[in-house]
């Protein structure tokens, strides 16, 4: 079961090696703790394990039951239609979501917003940890909760806030603006979304870069003084290093959230119809799954989902398997 | 050594706000120099301006009229609309709009409170306990941490729909208390901080599994039980999909899904829907800075650890 193969001396205590071979009443003893400690770790596990198979592991089942099916009319209805009934189409709905173009075009939509969002995100959110862990100013606490303050407001109410920031006639500061410019059009509705999720994410990622970087102990960047490094190699060489894991986890986690794109595009086509309903995936999702968009369904809809999970799965994969070849090289 | 910060002033704007983290010194020994403290605290406060100003401005815009908001400057206040706004909100939310906020309120506090004893139950047995299945347990709820919670929502509507519980409050609560980041802190920080000798000693004194748990154990948990509840109590609040696709009855709405019918409805009153987003947002605002001290200490753990 375990791998240590060297030999441990009789008077150990081998935590989880019941084939050492011990004097009986302790094994004994050890048996029964241990079948007691596995029954009362389990009772301790069973209610979050329960509530996960129901949230997690069953709709994952159900996505790929239902993905294998479509909702087609019985046939010859009375009035034209009939019942409608789940019927099996094997790999159709994969092969109608891969072939999809407004699938696509919404997936090309979210990487291209992925990759102008993210960066700037967490290149902000990392040199204000670092500007707040540097001894600008006396009482950071300030600045923190400001910089905080946005996470603590919904997506969909940020995204409606924006929205009245981004419409000419009542936004404080278009007028600042060229005139004519328009935040909500085809070439600009990306960025101007950026802005809503960068506003909102910045100062959490602050944070968690923060935290990271306070358990440092401050005689490292005075021994790195000593030595005759700059404040500026401190930072790069010492700090940001040291906030690595943090930022891939927070990319990771971005990466995620971008895939599954919804809030912000949907209160954005609330008001710009324009936008269609199938502006990013989650949309087209959504709405397939509603009946908006055809083909509608559940079958359509799963397979989506299913695509979705299965690309961000990928992209994460491919995000931190690059991180690792970097780290290991640097 | 500090005479890269005596040249900053001849570099170009950007890279002096780059150059800002180097006036990181031991605090007696060096201070930054004046240029780069100026240039590090003008980027801190023009970050800060752009955080919190469009909030101020919600602010202000919740006290107009539609004619006031496009006419007037954005910062300052000009007729008092405010009980008017209040009254069309009101009107147009048919007199809900106090039981959506209620209703977030009910769904975010029973989420958070049976999300968090779930999760730190289940940290604690993975931290302090041997069982089979833990490693594959602990695979599971790790991989959950990265699944696309978003993607899960809409099968999680069939399922749902088949145990008859869509438009129900338990649509809601149940995904939401389910928190794998939960568990994982959780776990972190029974590792760290409940020591085994001391279940051990309160097991030979005779304390049964149970009431070491919630005499002894959440106690000492009492920081990542705080964080853990923030965590599903902000995450709750904030969903938007969920209720979306579970929630239809005008009754059961969370302040975010009752707001955001406002968007679509035909001109409406600017500054009533800024109202309404205002007075949804503050029960959050101020739980999380009474908070906010547990939450980062949370974090520290999740960030360090992981």
């Amino acid at each position: 079961m375990t791998m240590t193969t060297n030999a441990l001396p009789e008077s150990a205590p081998p935590e989880r090696k019941p084939a050492a071979p011990p004097a009986r009443p302790v094994n004994a003893k050890r048996k029964r703790r241990f079948g007691s400690q596995a029954a009362t770790g389990w009772l301790f596990m069973a209610p979050f394990a329960i509530l996960f198979i129901v949230v997690f592991v069953v709709p994952i089942g159900v996505s790929i039951r239902s993905a294998l099916f479509a909702q087609k009319p019985a046939g010859d209805g009375l009035y034209g239609g009939g019942e409608i009934v789940d019927t099996f189409v094997g790999f159709d709905n994969f092969a109608l979501a891969l072939g999809s173009d407004v699938f696509w075009l919404g997936m090309g939509r979210v990487t291209l917003y992925a990759l102008f969002q993210i960066p700037v995100m967490i290149v902000a959110a990392l040199g204000l940890a670092l500007l707040l862990d540097s001894f600008l100013v006396r009482r950071p606490t300030v600045f923190r909760l400001a910089f905080f303050l946005p996470y603590a407001i919904p997506g969909v109410i940020a995204a409606m806030m924006w929205l009245y920031l981004y419409t000419p006639e009542v936004s404080p500061f278009m007028q600042l603006l060229p005139e004519g410019t328009d935040l909500m059009g085809p070439g600009t509705v990306l960025l101007s979304m950026s802005n809503m999720t960068t506003w909102t994410y910045t100062g959490y990622n602050m944070l968690i870069f923060l935290a990271a970087l306070q358990t440092v102990p401050r005689e490292l960047y005075e021994a790195a003084r000593l030595d005759g490094a700059s404040g500026w190699q401190i930072a790069m060489k010492i700090k940001v290093p040291l906030v690595r894991s943090a930022a891939l986890l927070a990319v990771l986690l971005s990466i995620i959230g971008t895939v599954q794109l919804f809030n912000e595009p949907v209160v954005m086509e609330a008001a710009n119809p324009w936008m269609g309903k199938a502006y990013t995936p989650m949309m087209l999702t959504y709405n397939s799954m509603m009946g908006a968009i055809s083909p509608s369904g559940t079958g359509p809809a799963s397979a989506y989902s299913l695509l979705m999970a299965a690309i961000a799965g990928a992209l994460a994969i491919v995000y931190a398997l690059l991180q690792r070849r970097k780290g290991a090289s640097a | 050594m500090s005479v890269d910060l005596v040249t900053v002033p001849k570099r170009p704007q950007k890279e002096r706000r780059q150059k800002a983290p180097a006036a990181d010194l031991p605090p007696k020994s060096v201070l930054p120099g004046p240029v780069a403290r100026v240039a590090g605290i003008g980027a801190l406060v023009v970050a800060t301006l752009y955080f919190v100003a469009p909030v101020v401005w919600v602010m202000f815009a919740a006290t107009k009229n539609n004619r006031d908001l496009s006419s007037t400057f954005g910062f300052w206040f000009a007729d008092w609309n405010l009980v008017t706004n209040y009254e069309s909100l009101m009107s147009w939310t048919q007199g809900l709009f106090w039981q959506w906020v209620g209703n977030s309120i009910f769904y975010s506090l029973t989420a958070g409170l049976i999300g968090t004893l779930f999760a730190v139950m289940a940290g604690y047995a993975i931290a302090k306990f041997d069982f089979p299945g833990k490693q594959i347990a602990v695979g599971v709820i790790m991989a959950g941490l990265l699944l696309p919670v978003a993607l899960l929502t809409v099968p999680l509507y069939l399922e749902f729909q088949a145990l008859g519980l869509v438009d129900t409050v338990w649509a809601i609560i149940i995904p939401s208390a389910v928190s794998p980041f939960g568990v994982f802190l959780a776990m972190v920080y029974a590792e760290s901080s409940v020591p085994s000798e001391l279940l051990e000693a309160a097991r030979i004194d005779g304390a049964g599994e149970t009431r070491i748990f919630f005499t002894i154990v959440l106690r000492l948990l009492a920081p990542a039980m705080v964080t853990i509840f923030l965590f599903v109590f902000v995450a709750t609040w904030n969903n938007f999909l969920l209720p979306l696709l579970m929630v239809s009855s005008q009754e059961l709405k969370p302040v975010t899904l009752g707001l955001f019918g406002m968007v679509s409805y035909f001109a409406p009153d600017k500054g009533a829907v800024m109202l309404g987003a205002l007075l949804g947002v503050v029960p959050l605002i101020l739980l999380f800075f009474t908070l906010q001290r547990y939450f980062q200490s949370g974090l520290a753990a999740g960030a360090v650890k992981g």
